[in-house]
Order: C-alpha cells, then structure tokens, then sequence
C-alpha cells in the first residue's frame, strides 16, 4: 500500500515553505489576470482551484536557456588564430513542482520518450527531469475545454508525477505515487490519510464523471494521414487561425526548439528557446524556400504531430494531454478537437476518371 | 441579436459573388464565438452576432487579398478597415462591408474575473443589461456593465463607419465623447521607476508567442517582422524581460497614428499582458499633435505616412 497522507489547507504555505529549504519550489499563483507558476513566495496565495494559464512546462523545458557560454580570444603564440574558451551550462539543483494538473505532468512523459530515448539523449532536458519532483493535483472541477478523457488519461491520473494530492475536505490527500514521492511525505504537517481515501475517490469519480462523453480517436493516426493531402481540408479549419504561438507555447507537451548564438562583442552565448510549428518562420529554409508556406500547412502540422505522427512513432501513444489550454487560449478560438473528429470523418472525394 | 435574420438574408444575396463572407458563430461552449467563414449557402444558419462577437474579423482581410471578401463588422472594427484602405493593404472594389447598430462587446478576462474561474458552462443567456450563466448547475448572474470590454464604455461608433449593407437601426454617437484616457492619465503620473516597474512585472510572463502581433489588423509586416529578424538584430533569444518590452515598444511606435485601439492586441494576449496602455499612449500623443483620429476617413492619410514641410503643431523653429 502506497504511503498516504494528509494536509490541512492551512498548512499549505508551511509544507512548501519546508520544502523549499533543499529545493526550488514551484507553485502556480496569479499574475496580473492569469495564473503562472513561479518561484513559491510565501507571502503570495496559492492559486489551485483550477489549471493554471501556462502550465509547468517551463521548470522542466524553460522558455530559453543558455546552453553554453563561450568567450573568443586570439591565441598569444599565434595571432591568426581564434581561441573559443566554452562552457557547459548544466541546471543545477532540485526543484519540485507544487499544483501541476494530471495533464500537465503527464505531458513529460511525452518528452521523455523524444528527449531520452534510447538512440539520443538530451542532457539538460535529463538533468532537469531527473532532479525535478511533481506534486500533482488532481482536478475537483474540469472546464468546457478538458478533455483527457479522450486521451486515455483522467483527471487523477498519476503518470509521471512523485505525489498525487487530491482536494479533500479542507486540506489535500497525499498519496505517493513513486518512491522519491515518498520521502517528500514526511512532514510532521502530514497526518495519516487512510481513512480519507474513500473520500478521495469519491471527488476523482466526480470529476471524472464531469467531463464530456469519451471520443473514439484510435483511428485519428490513420485518418489523418488521409487527408494529408487535402489541401481544401486544411485551408478550412485553419481559416482563423492567426498563426501566433499562443496554443503550442501553452501546450505541456510541445517540444520544438530554436538554437541561436547571441553574440555581444567576444562574448556568446548558445541559446535554446522555444519554437512553434504555427509560426510562419518555423521551418524556414536559408534559401528562402518553406515546406509549411501557408498557416494551412502548419496547423496540419501541429494536429499531425499530436495525432498521428507521434502516436505511430511512440507505440500508439497520443501525444496531446487533453488539457484544452490550446482551445482556450486560442485568440481566435481554434479547436483540436473538432479538427481532428473533422478528420477522422473525413471522406476523400472521388475524382471520376 | 434582433436583426440577426436580416444580416443572414443580406449575406445570402450577396454570397453568390463571393469567395467567402467572414462573421461569427458559436464556439467550445456558450459563453464563446468563434471567427466563422461562411463559403456556402449552408454555413450561413450558423452566423451569430451578438456580445460574444469580439474577434476584429478586420485582421483576416489582408491575407485574403485578391479574393472576393465579404466581412461584417462592429463599429470599431470598421475603422480597422477604413486604415487598411487608407494603406492600400486591401482593395475597396473587392471588400463587401456588412454593418450592423453594436451594443459592446464583453471582456472574457473580466468574466474570468468576476467568476474566479469559468468552469463548464452549461447555458449563457444575454439580455441588453445582463448575462445569465449556468455554470456546473449553478446560475450566475452577471451584469453587462460589468463586463463589457473597456473600449465599449466611450464607443465613438457603434455603427460601421463604412459599409455596403447595414442592418438594423443606426444608434449614432449618442454621448460619447473621444477616447476615454483616464486611466492612462493617471498612470502617467506616476513615477518613472514606477511605470518602468510596472511593465518589468507584467512583461515578466509575456510568452512570446506574439498573438498580440498577429490579432492586430495594422501588424501587416508577420513574416518580416522585426522581432524575429536576425539582422538587423533588434531583438535577442534570451529570456529576458527587457527584449519582451523592447517588441511591445516596437509594436507601439509602428501603430502610431494607426492604431485604432480596437484592444485585440490585449484580448489575444494569452496571459492578460495590458499592452494596449502603451499605443494608447502613443495614440494620445498623436491626437495632440495631429489632431488626428486613426481609421475614420477613408481619404485620409495617417500623420506619420505623410510629410509636411511645416507642421502645424510642431514648433521647431521656434526654440
Ligand atoms: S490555433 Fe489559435 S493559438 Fe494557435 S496559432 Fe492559430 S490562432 Fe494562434
Ligand atoms: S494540443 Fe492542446 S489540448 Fe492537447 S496538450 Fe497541447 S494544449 Fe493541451
Ligand atoms: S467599441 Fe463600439 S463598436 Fe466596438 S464593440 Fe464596443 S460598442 Fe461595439
Ligand atoms: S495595436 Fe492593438 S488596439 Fe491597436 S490596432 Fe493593433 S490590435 Fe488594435
Ligand atoms: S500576446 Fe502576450 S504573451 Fe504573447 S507576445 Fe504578446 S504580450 Fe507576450
């Protein structure tokens, strides 16, 4: 039996605040109109009554990241010569994740099998995943916009998280879902939570029960490559879109990247920050020329990626967590469901002749 | 919305001629519209306008040049249509303009708000004062003053400045006087390190996803734009709050004058940045100075495409 535990919403800001003595804390806490995760500040509230605006994507995969910093000098033996003195940035340090949703933290897992895979491994992505913890919560209430449920996943789904904390009463139950989930549960804050786990249950059930009818997407990998070629059917639904980033920045399982050197004088640095398919730039080629020219091909993109490209690479597995912040976010209300039941009913029309 | 039905029976007469006719439908759930393009006969039952039509349909024009166009428009997104023809970005003969008498449109941050978080909508009924939602059984009620979008309180034009069929009756300027900048009034006086502070914080989360770019119908450049130029280099890849403010400057200072301050920059924001504060800003200067009003007279040429040896307010040769 998995360890178990409880916490008064009371005692919230006092268990972090004892984790963040060995760790970088992560809690989601509102900004402005929107709720982000930032550094826990126990002077700041705690915002976790639903996901946040941008979730946690960033403590594992930051928005830009100097990957090494190099420095160019002339080598004194011999003045033709350029010096590059490198250095590696490696992320230092553990950091825990405090209010991630189900769906957001499953969305790692998704770059789990891309940045640690067997052929290639991405060390900074690993070093970062490797020292970071995630207490998830699992969702009491869900939006119009949820749909992990057709996903194969739900709104207490642990995978990839250390700690589940379902709300409770007033205060959260703890269960440990892996062994270093374990020792973040030993807070003298903590008391036993056996006896709430039926309760738990119950508001896991209750929200699951929430969202909308599950969807049959098993043949959305298929069906999209149909319609690959459609142009008509992209240039359709991809009518309003603005080509911005809004939707894949905000997606916990989008993973593009863009490396630039930025150089000041005779110092640079490398730099990763995030890139997206929906950009019109994405994909640019040196000489001008651009495989995704129109928003028709990148949204065709992004939908493909999610639905049917990952899936076929990474045994079946959907690549899209079901957290609707792609649809709400959207400033033009662009949405991935409706783009991909559009494609798995889709009908090629037959040319005579 | 009353002259619904009308608005269809006009867009069904002109279809014919068309390529497509741009307006509104309903979206993920009832408290949201959707851009809505209307190709056949067919799409046309589902056009809705009403509170919910808040997308500056304006912004699609541009990238449908040398179609045939059809797009109903508020009030103020007429005047982002009137700047794109005082710019020739689009093409008069090619643009059919439905207008219909706009009662405001709400602000979802401001609903977000005042309902801490939105939920799963059941129902969302709308009447002239208020909005009746259902939301996870429970029912909400919202007044429409509340939650109007900000431009609406001190709207110049409900009805389209320029159209070829107008629906419905005209509601005029009733009271309202020019661009309300009260809250930038106050916000001027605040301290420099204050205002710089300010923005450091905001811009802070800004994502640069660079939806405040392209939601706005006069950000024409996209593909060349100088936030993503490489050289010259205007803009570096870091994280860095100061490069985040640099672009919302540049989009700023190239929206002076031609800013109509239809406010999609800040609706689009994915993270409720206020960057509509600083082309206000501008706006407000370019008022002074001009006296000029962006997006109004088709005839006209915005102050800063145009060149006069002598400005009227600009002294120079006085100091
Ligand atoms: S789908 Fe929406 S959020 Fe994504 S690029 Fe298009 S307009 Fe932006
Ligand atoms: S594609 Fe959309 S719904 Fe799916 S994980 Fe990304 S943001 Fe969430
Ligand atoms: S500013 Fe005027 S025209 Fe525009 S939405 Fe508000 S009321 Fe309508
Ligand atoms: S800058 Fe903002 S308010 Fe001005 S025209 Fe563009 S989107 Fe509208
Ligand atoms: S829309 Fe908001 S988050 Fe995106 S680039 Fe503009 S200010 Fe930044």
């Amino acid at each position: 039996m998995a360890l178990v535990k409880y916490l008064k919403s009371s005692d919230l800001k006092s268990w972090l605040a004892e984790l963040a003595q060995k760790n970088s804390v992560f809690a989601p806490r509102y900004e402005g109109d929107s709720v982000i995760f930032a550094p826990f500040d126990p002077e700041q509230e705690i915002f976790i009554k639903n996901a946040a605006t941008a979730p946690p994507k960033k403590t594992v995969f930051p928005q830009s990241e100097k990957l090494v910093d190099f420095k160019y000098s002339k080598d004194p033996e011999d003045l033709s010569r350029i010096l590059i003195d490198a250095k590696e940035n490696l992320p230092e340090g553990t950091a825990i994740v405090f209010g991630g949703r189900p769906c957001d933290v499953r969305g790692f897992t998704m770059f789990d099998r891309v940045y640690m895979s067997e052929e290639a491994t991405d060390i900074y992505y690993k070093t970062r995943r490797d020292n970071t913890s995630f207490i998830t919560l699992a969702c009491d209430s869900t939006e119009n916009t949820c749909f992990c449920n057709w996903v194969n996943s739900s709104p207490s789904d642990p995978t990839g998280s250390d700690v589940l904390a379902i709300p409770v009463g007033d205060g959260l139950l703890l269960k440990a879902v892996s062994d270093r989930g374990e020792s973040l549960l030993t807070s003298k804050l903590l008391s036993d939570g056996e006896s709430r786990i039926g309760e738990g249950e119950k508001v896991c059930k209750e929200a699951a029960e929430s969202l909308s009818q599950v969807q049959d997407l098993s043949n959305a990998p298929q069906k999209l490559l149909e319609v690959f070629d459609s142009i008509e059917f992209w240039e359709d639904v991809s009518a309003k879109c603005l080509s911005c980033g809004a939707c894949t920045y905000l997606c916990p399982t989008c993973y593009c990247f863009n490396i630039t050197d930025e150089t000041k004088g005779l110092q640079a640095s490398r730099i990763r920050s995030w890139d997206n398919c929906m950009s019109a730039l994405f994909t640019m080629e040196a000489s001008g020329h651009n495989p995704r020219p129109t928003k028709a091909h990148r949204l065709k993109n992004r939908v493909g990626h999610k639905f049917s490209y990952y899936p076929d690479l990474h045994d079946g597995v959907i690549s899209c967590c079901g957290c609707g912040r792609c649809i709400k976010s959207c400033p033009a209300g662009v949405d991935i469901r409706e783009i991909v039941l559009k494609a798995i009913e889709f009908e090629p029309t037959v040319v005579e002749g | 919305m009353k002259f619904q039905n009308e608005l269809k029976d006009s867009i069904r007469k002109a279809l014919p001629e068309l390529d497509v006719v741009i307006g509104w439908c309903g979206s993920f759930d009832r408290l949201h519209a959707t851009p809505h393009f209307i190709r056949r006969e067919e799409d046309i039952e589902k056009l809705e306008i009403g509170p919910l039509s808040v997308h500056n349909l304006a912004t699609y024009l541009p990238g449908l040049r040398g179609k045939k166009v059809g797009i109903v428009v508020k009030g103020c997104d007429s005047r982002s249509v009137i700047e794109l023809l005082q710019e020739k970005l689009i093409d008069r003969e090619d643009i059919t303009i439905f207008g219909f008498p706009c009662t405001g449109v709400v602000d979802q941050a401001k609903i977000k708000k005042a309902l801490g978080y939105v939920g799963n909508v059941e129902s969302c009924d709308m009447s002239d004062k208020s909005m009746v939602l259902v939301i996870d059984g429970q029912t909400h009620l919202l007044n429409f003053s509340e939650i109007k979008a900000e431009k609406c309180y001190s709207c110049k034009y409900p009805d389209a400045i320029i159209s070829d069929h107008f629906v419905g009756d005209k509601i005029g300027n009733g009271d309202s006087t020019d661009a309300n900048y009260e809250a930038l009034e106050t916000f001027e006086k605040l301290p420099v390190s204050e205002r710089f502070g300010y923005w450091l914080k905001e811009l802070d989360r800004c994502i640069r996803c660079y939806a405040c770019r392209n939601a706005c119908p006069l950000c024409v450049c996209r593909d060349h734009c100088a936030a993503e130029s490489r050289e010259p280099h205007w803009l570096s890849q870091e994280n860095n709050v100061r490069d985040k403010l640099m672009f919302q400057v540049i989009h700023a200072y190239h929206l002076a004058g031609r800013c109509t301050e239809c406010g999609e920059c800040q609706r689009a924001c994915p993270v409720d940045i206020p960057v509509l504060m600083l082309k206000q800003k501008m706006n407000k200067e370019v008022r002074d100075i001009f006296k000029y009003e962006a997006g109004v007279d088709p005839e006209e040429t915005p102050p800063l495409l145009s060149f006069k040896m002598e400005e009227e307010n600009i002294t120079e040769k006085d100091w």
